[in-house]
């Protein structure tokens, strides 16, 4: 509850000194004079939300991030596996993939152009793109660390190649991937609004390019605060779904965003009553079947 | 190595492991499997550790290796799983020649190689997931297994829940629930303390009986592997030294029992300790 306080509190800190600096029309070296208020902003903002274009453009630019970080998603984690995991794969794709990585993934706005019929495929390409190379780098790593011997014991159960990679190789780097994933949405919001104001129709980028051009800076900040809300509840999302599904991981005490910490179930000698488990207690246990 | 070549000869007493006849176990069908290894050569290329082992184990009997920390008993082991193979030489199970591993023979690691992110009943599945058991009947044979071995209450925990014995007994449960023909135990107890190790090998024996598996369990422990085996093998530098028969009932703590003595110091003669 505290620390919920705090958050708001500091949020609220944050609107109310830019709130001062502008209805003051602070001009020392920075130029608050020309800067909306946040009164301003709220204005424009509510005005917005009651027309359509504004749930237009939410849409869009979530369908754009969507699509191609799912895609991003699949294909790095395939990609990455098989590059930890074959060393053909690793010779044959290793040296595009690191020629390709270090481009800035709004440096290929020309190749898609080029490319794609359509501007909305070419900014689902750049998304992508962008949130390709860091699930793909993270879980290269992911698969290289995972412990030799959880394959050796499958193997020596008589499991095969699939069953490695379904019961050791995706399960045991998920922790991994996961690091990727989460930066990757990050680089996704950033290509997907760079490649909208260059390239879009519609699209919250789009929307704030245009109200940049005919100078209706509120409406810019609507913009800017709308990315800002998406990016944290897109990524907060990736967040919880990875916290969720690596839930086996030793827990340190403090985990950022977490409940407070449980109080600790009686672990070792479970007192002879195997019916009674306190109904609290089974949230921490695994629920590991879809991951087998 | 001269001395190996004799104890290749050195056939193993009756293969049948007193527990079996002893107590009311039910009289299971004997799945044991020979295991045989002719002049063979282990190690990694470039890096052999043992020379020219010749060694026979027979069905059903339980083999314990000894040897000090780096002479090759856990290379041993893995080769005999077929993680490794020979460099030289040949290992055959029932007169066929390994080719990787298999369900047949069950590692047990020293180190922990429960899956962190399976429950403890999931762990014990696997292998009846490997081998197509379906869902019901694997949940059904996995918890018995996590009963025998003391954990029947604990299923549904996570690895880094429990203790590092009971991680070790799970380890056990996963490799006999594939019901294997030989378990190879690579130093299981290494890491506990004396308590729970003493209760360990109870409980090994006691779960081993019935189940006819041959056994090859590998550690540093004299005493240990004098208490479990029916033979034990000694490993020194570069070698096999010897293979020892080793009287029996078991009987912890029969330290004055003149033949038992004998033995021992015989053993840690050979071992040069």
């Amino acid at each position: 509850m505290r620390r919920y306080a705090l958050r708001v509190v500091s949020l609220a800190a944050a609107l109310g000194l830019w709130q001062a600096l502008t209805s003051w029309n602070v001009d020392l070296w920075l130029r608050f004079s020309q800067f909306p208020t946040v009164t301003d902003v709220a204005r424009t903002f509510a005005a917005r939300v009651s027309g359509p274009d504004y749930w237009t453009d939410l849409t869009d630019s979530l369908a754009r991030i969507l699509t191609g970080f799912l895609l991003a998603a699949v294909l790095g984690v395939a990609t990455g596996v098989l590059v930890a995991r074959s060393r053909l794969a690793e010779d044959l794709l290793g040296p595009v993939l690191e020629v390709i990585r270090p481009v800035p993934a709004i440096a290929l706005v020309p190749v898609a152009i080029l490319l794609f019929p359509s501007n909305e495929q070419g900014i689902v390409f750049i998304t992508c793109t962008a949130a390709f190379f860091p699930v793909l780098v993270s879980t290269r790593h992911a698969v290289r660390a995972l412990t030799p011997v959880w394959e050796e014991a499958v193997r020596t159960m008589g499991g095969g190649r699939w069953r490695i990679l379904g019961s050791v190789v995706l399960p045991g780097a998920l922790p991994g991937v996961f690091g990727g994933l989460s930066v990757g949405i990050g680089v996704s919001w950033i290509c997907v609004i760079s490649a909208e104001m260059i390239s879009g129709q519609y699209g919250v980028g789009y929307r704030t390019w245009q109200d940049y051009t005919v100078v209706d800076y509120p409406g810019v900040f609507v913009g800017m605060v709308t990315i800002g809300v998406l990016g944290w509840l897109t990524s907060t999302a990736v967040e919880l779904l990875g916290r969720r599904l690596t839930r086996w991981l030793p827990r340190t005490a403090y985990v950022p965003g977490a409940r407070p910490p449980r109080p600790d179930r009686p672990v070792t000698p479970a007192p002879a009553a195997p019916a009674a488990v306190p109904g609290g207690a089974r949230s921490e246990e695994a629920r590991d079947e879809h991951l087998v | 190595m001269s001395t190996s070549s004799e104890t290749i000869s050195n056939t193993p007493p009756g293969a049948a492991r007193d527990s079996s006849s002893e107590a009311a176990a039910p009289a299971a069908p004997v799945r044991g499997t020979r295991l045989t290894l002719a002049g063979a050569s282990l190690g990694r290329p470039g890096a052999p550790a043992l020379d020219e082992v010749g060694l026979d184990i027979a069905p059903g009997e339980i083999l314990t290796v000894v040897g000090p920390s780096g002479c090759g008993k856990s290379t041993l082991l893995r080769t005999l799983a077929g993680l490794l193979s020979p460099l030289a030489g040949e290992i055959t199970q029932d007169g066929k020649p390994l080719t990787g591993p298999s369900a047949d023979r069950a590692l047990v690691f020293q180190e922990d190689a429960l899956l962190p992110w399976r429950t403890l009943r999931a762990n014990v599945e696997l292998p009846l997931a490997i081998r197509g058991v379906p869902r019901a009947e694997r949940r059904k044979q996995a918890q018995t297994w996590l009963e025998r071995v003391g954990l029947g209450s604990q299923e549904r925990q996570l690895p880094h829940r429990v203790s590092g014995g009971q991680r070790q007994r799970v380890q056990l449960a996963r490799a006999l629930a594939g019901r294997p023909r030989a378990v190879l135990m690579d130093e299981p107890f290494g890491a506990l303390d004396a308590q729970t190790r003493a209760g360990m090998q109870d409980l090994l024996v006691e779960v081993l009986q019935g189940t006819g598996a041959t056994v090859v369990f590998v550690t540093h422990d004299v005493d240990e592997a004098l208490f479990l085996g029916d033979r034990v093998a000694l490993l020194g530098a570069g070698g096999l030294l010897a293979v020892r028969d080793i009287p029996r009932p078991r009987e912890r703590g029969a330290h004055d029992d003149p033949a038992r003595v004998a033995l021992r110091r015989d053993v840690l003669t050979s071992l040069g300790t």
